[in-house]
């Protein structure tokens, strides 16, 4: 039954539009030729592009790419100074370490906003961006927030193990989590020992991090997986084990008896079925369907069928994704258009499928903080909540004015953004439905534009709108006029879904 | 009650009847649920003009941590200026010292007085309309700004989860999102609006709120109000995420048009010129037009006070100080002040003793300011000790999720235990 579920598409089914819900899904879109490229390879080529992206050169992060020093901790030294002058309450010295302490600070705070531009450059050149897509749904996941960090570096690194194991055993990630500096410090597990432990950590790890909220698990579990967890913290930038605050006795978890350290308690963890199926739904709001109410019956088959994947190949995620990515489920109908576009989707998206200008990084950052994912920032340890919640009035406007931003250059008043007089040429979009004499039928140029951008066919009213609107301007189909088609096409409601 | 009084939505409701509840894909969410709620309404449920569904709360936010200590001064206490040499603010009877001026009197047996920047807040006093909250902080205070800052907006001591606004809302609106709820006008809403299903809006000016592709060529004004005000179409299922998107846009363009023709009108009343005052301006306007909002926030930068701040702290004050006459005034003008309060809060105070550059560091407690005609006027509490400190740092009196307790039981009507997750001991401060 459960591999029902996945059934592969028909090779013959993978047409061009398919190829298109492909390249927005499994990354953040393409351009047409993009698109007719990976129809053409075949279903079986184009998911192994998208999966097995190993093959294609990338960029390599370097770990020195970011400095590691700003917020490093104070030297004996200097440690020294500070207590001699705490006790002697010499003022001077004390303000000037507090000026000292505000310089690093507002470094830092720079740094951070440099790792965000990187960030999202980078999803927006990278041939795999499968490995970014991932490493933005980890982030989202394992939820850790510059605010409480307050060390740009530990972010950095924390978002290169993500990169690193992006589409590979979320097992093993799971065990360097808890070893990852800005994890420890945002759940506080430097503070976990065993004379006063702290629940944060394992509480969380067992709620939102593997087998969801009150599934399988108690209060006496969260509080033998604290023990578990003692001792595990960092020193500057890596990760510590501290023996002495370390609790060895013998725990009970889930049923299971043991001197479990942080590993074991994983360990008890990741063998509860719950864990499978709890990866499984949240891999599947991301990336098939963030549906809103009760959860239909085919969409329960075909998580269960995901988690099955996902238990047989322990935990690589690899398998699980080529399975989704090739399955007839995930081309049907229902699961177009079914996901609302996170801000970082919308705005990485319309760069990479329309091949707009980037015009200007802090601005693309600042404007995915204004629809509300602000990266390196997740409002709390849940992380993202998506699907509707990206949506309301004020933020449906931001996302319409963001498009007419990527498209002209043009910016609101009152928002901090640099105009762009960047000229677009986006005659590229149309290119294929050129005739002899070089000129497009405004018809099918629309109607193929629409359908390019809307994840769902469009609706015979809105081509209607648009054609109408079009004709009115004359009749060429030339770059301003793709462009003002553009801009009302993403001003559509339905532009939001992908 | 003269029309203008009456929330739109009830106005609309009186025009056009009961129809407009069964009108459900054409017609925008926040109409429809009120027009939903008037009927039952109707039907004996309780609730009209004056009671909780009416009432607002407006949150002022002082960002970067508010001198307490120089915001309202305990000028009986020589301690504060034994800590405060070049910085302290002299006795209202005192001495000025270069242009600062010396403290306008609170209360003269409890020698407290307010910072003579805060003439605004000084007025609002004397007309019974300001309750000053006293040392008001909570357990194992955290001096990190954004930590502080995220324990006031959750009501937790770890900092994390959703609002305490957005969890008010969560609590009355049935699973439901009540649209235009809350609105903070500013940048990005503030966690504190956040709740699980409840989620904000926020815009910096009313002009951000509408689309500028038109700005490129008027034709492309109709067409785009064509696409954006069709509400679901036919072809589409009407529990999609796509008619949720349609629905959505159809109430953008409705409040739009209505929070710039709201915005747009000239105030009753004269306003300073400052960017706090300019944000309560547009909560005025909102308020004026009848608007569904529950709860405004609107937040003030700049108390970050840690060097020469006598100057920088006066200004930031004063701003803030007229801009709350300024709307009080502005409320009364509309008839609406029994209505609405106003909440102000900063995410800690400062260090008991000055530092070297003239300024003072991150601290602990310090006094909260509650305003309107609805509010016990007069200053709760004690001063906390300016002696008996906790590493230089003062101990708070009242914790704060006791404020928001009381405001939330007395003036919104909701019940408190259950959204702050504990009772916390609390003074009145809302009139019966």
């Amino acid at each position: 039954m459960f591999e029902d579920a996945l059934k592969p598409l028909p090779e013959k089914a993978f047409d061009y539009v398919a190829a298109v819900h492909l390249l927005n899904r499994a990354g953040f879109g393409g351009t047409p030729s993009q698109a007719r490229a990976l129809a053409d390879m075949g279903l079986n080529k184009a998911v192994d592009q998208l999966v097995k992206y190993e093959s294609q050169p990338v960029e390599p992060v370097k770990a020195d790419l970011f400095d590691n020093s700003i917020m490093s901790p104070l030297t004996d030294e200097q440690r020294e100074t500070v207590r001699k002058a705490r006790l002697n309450n010499d003022e001077e010295v004390l303000a000037a370490l507090q000026r000292e302490r505000n310089r690093k600070q507002s470094e830092d705070r720079k740094q951070i906003a440099e790792l965000q531009k990187w960030w999202i450059k980078r999803m927006i050149e990278t041939p795999r961006p499968l490995e970014e897509k991932m490493t933005l749904f980890f982030h989202g996941h394992f939820a850790t927030g510059y605010r409480t960090i307050e060390d740009s570096f530990h972010m950095y690194q924390q978002n290169q193990l993500f990169r690193k194991f992006a589409t590979g055993n979320f097992a093993q990630l799971a065990h360097r989590i808890i070893r990852d500096p800005a994890m420890i410090k945002y759940l506080d597990n430097d503070e976990n020992q065993k004379s006063k432990p702290n629940e944060n950590l394992a509480r969380e790890l067992m709620e939102l991090f593997t087998l969801g909220e009150g599934r399988g698990y108690t209060e006496d579990d969260i509080k033998a997986g604290a023990l578990a967890l003692t001792g595990y913290t960092f020193k500057d930038d890596t990760f510590y084990f501290n023996n002495n605050n370390h609790d060895t006795s013998t725990k009970n978890i889930m049923g299971k008896s043991g001197q479990f350290d942080g590993d074991g308690f994983l360990d008890v963890i990741l063998a509860r079925n719950e864990c499978a199926e709890f990866m499984a739904g949240k891999l599947f709001r991301f990336f098939v369907n963030d549906f809103s109410g009760d959860m239909s019956k085919d969409q329960k088959a075909f998580i269960l069928a995901m988690a099955n994947k996902l238990r047989s190949s322990k935990y690589e995620l690899k398998p699980l994704l080529d399975a989704v990515f090739s399955s007839a489920y995930f081309y049907s109908a229902q699961n177009r258009g079914a996901i609302i576009k996170s801000p970082i989707q919308l705005t990485v998206q319309a760069v990479r499928s329309l091949r707009t200008p980037v015009r200007e990084l802090s601005a693309l950052a600042s404007a995915t903080d204004l629809m509300g994912q602000n990266v390196f920032f997740p409002p709390n340890v849940k992380g993202w909540d998506g699907g509707r919640s990206w949506i309301n009035t004020s933020t449906l406007f931001i996302r319409q004015n963001v498009l007419v931003y990527l498209l002209t250059g043009r910016k609101p008043d009152m928002y901090e953004w640099q105009a762009s007089d960047i000229p677009f040429d986006a005659t590229h979009l149309v290119d294929h439905l050129r005739q002899p004499d070089g000129s497009v039928d405004m018809a099918s140029g629309i109607e193929y534009l629409l359908r390019f951008n809307l994840a769902q066919s469009p609706s015979p009213l809105r081509l209607q709108q648009v054609m109408a609107f079009a004709k009115s301007r004359g009749e060429r189909l030339d770059n301003d006029r793709i462009i003002a088609v553009l801009a009302l096409t993403a001003a559509m409601p339905e532009y939001q879904l992908c | 009650m003269s029309e203008h009084n009456i929330p739109y939505s009830r106005r609309l409701f009186i025009r056009h009847g009961v129809a407009l509840a069964s009108m459900a894909t054409t017609i925008p969410q926040f109409i429809q649920n009120s027009a939903l709620g008037m009927v039952a309404q109707l039907a004996g449920n309780p609730g009209g003009a004056g009671l909780p569904q009416d009432r607002i709360l407006v949150v002022v936010q002082l960002g970067g941590g508010n001198d307490g200590l120089n915001t309202v001064i305990p000028f009986g206490m020589n301690e504060y200026y034994n800590a405060r040499p070049t910085i302290g603010i002299p006795a209202p009877s005192g001495t000025a010292k270069g242009q600062t001026g010396v403290a306008l009197m609170l209360d003269q047996q409890r020698g407290l007085g307010l910072n003579p920047s805060l003439k605004g807040l000084k007025g609002l006093y004397d007309d019974g309309k300001l309750a000053v909250l006293q040392g008001v902080g909570y357990p194992n205070p955290n001096r990190s700004h954004f930590t502080s800052m995220d324990i006031w907006q959750t009501a937790t001591t770890g900092a994390k989860g959703n609002g305490w606004i957005g969890r008010y809302f969560d609590n009355t609106c049935n699973g439901t999102p009540i649209p235009e709820g809350s609105i903070s006008i500013g940048r990005t809403a503030p966690l504190a609006l956040n709740g699980q299903v409840q989620k904000p809006i926020s815009f910096e000016s009313a002009e951000l709120f509408r689309w500028l592709g038109k700005d490129l060529h008027k034709s492309l004004d109709d067409p785009y109000q064509q696409i954006n005000r069709a509400g679901i179409l036919p072809e589409t299922t009407q529990t999609s995420q796509a008619a949720f998107l349609m629905r959505t846009a159809l109430d953008a363009q409705l409040g739009s048009d209505r929070i710039r023709a709201a915005v747009g009108k000239l105030p009753l009343t004269t306003w300073p010129q400052s960017e706090i005052a300019s944000q309560l301006r547009i909560v005025s306007a909102l308020i004026r037009d009848g608007m569904p909002t529950r709860v405004y926030y609107v937040s003030q930068g700049g108390y970050d006070t840690h060097g020469g701040q006598l100057g920088s702290h006066g200004r930031a004050l004063q701003q803030v100080g007229d801009a709350l006459a300024a709307f009080q005034k502005e409320l009364v003008a509309q008839h609406a002040e029994d209505r609405v309060i106003s909440m102000v809060f900063s995410e800690f105070g400062r260090r008991v003793k000055q530092n070297a550059s003239g300024g003072t560091d991150h601290g602990t407690a310090a006094p909260m300011f509650v305003i309107g005609s609805k509010v016990k006027a007069g200053v709760h509490g004690d001063h906390p000790s300016l002696t008996d400190l906790d590493q230089g740092d003062l101990k708070f009196k009242q914790d704060f999720r006791g404020v928001y307790a009381n405001i939330l039981d007395e003036w919104l009507k909701a019940p408190s235990a259950k959204i702050l997750g504990g009772t916390f001991s609390k003074s009145s401060i809302i009139k019966a």
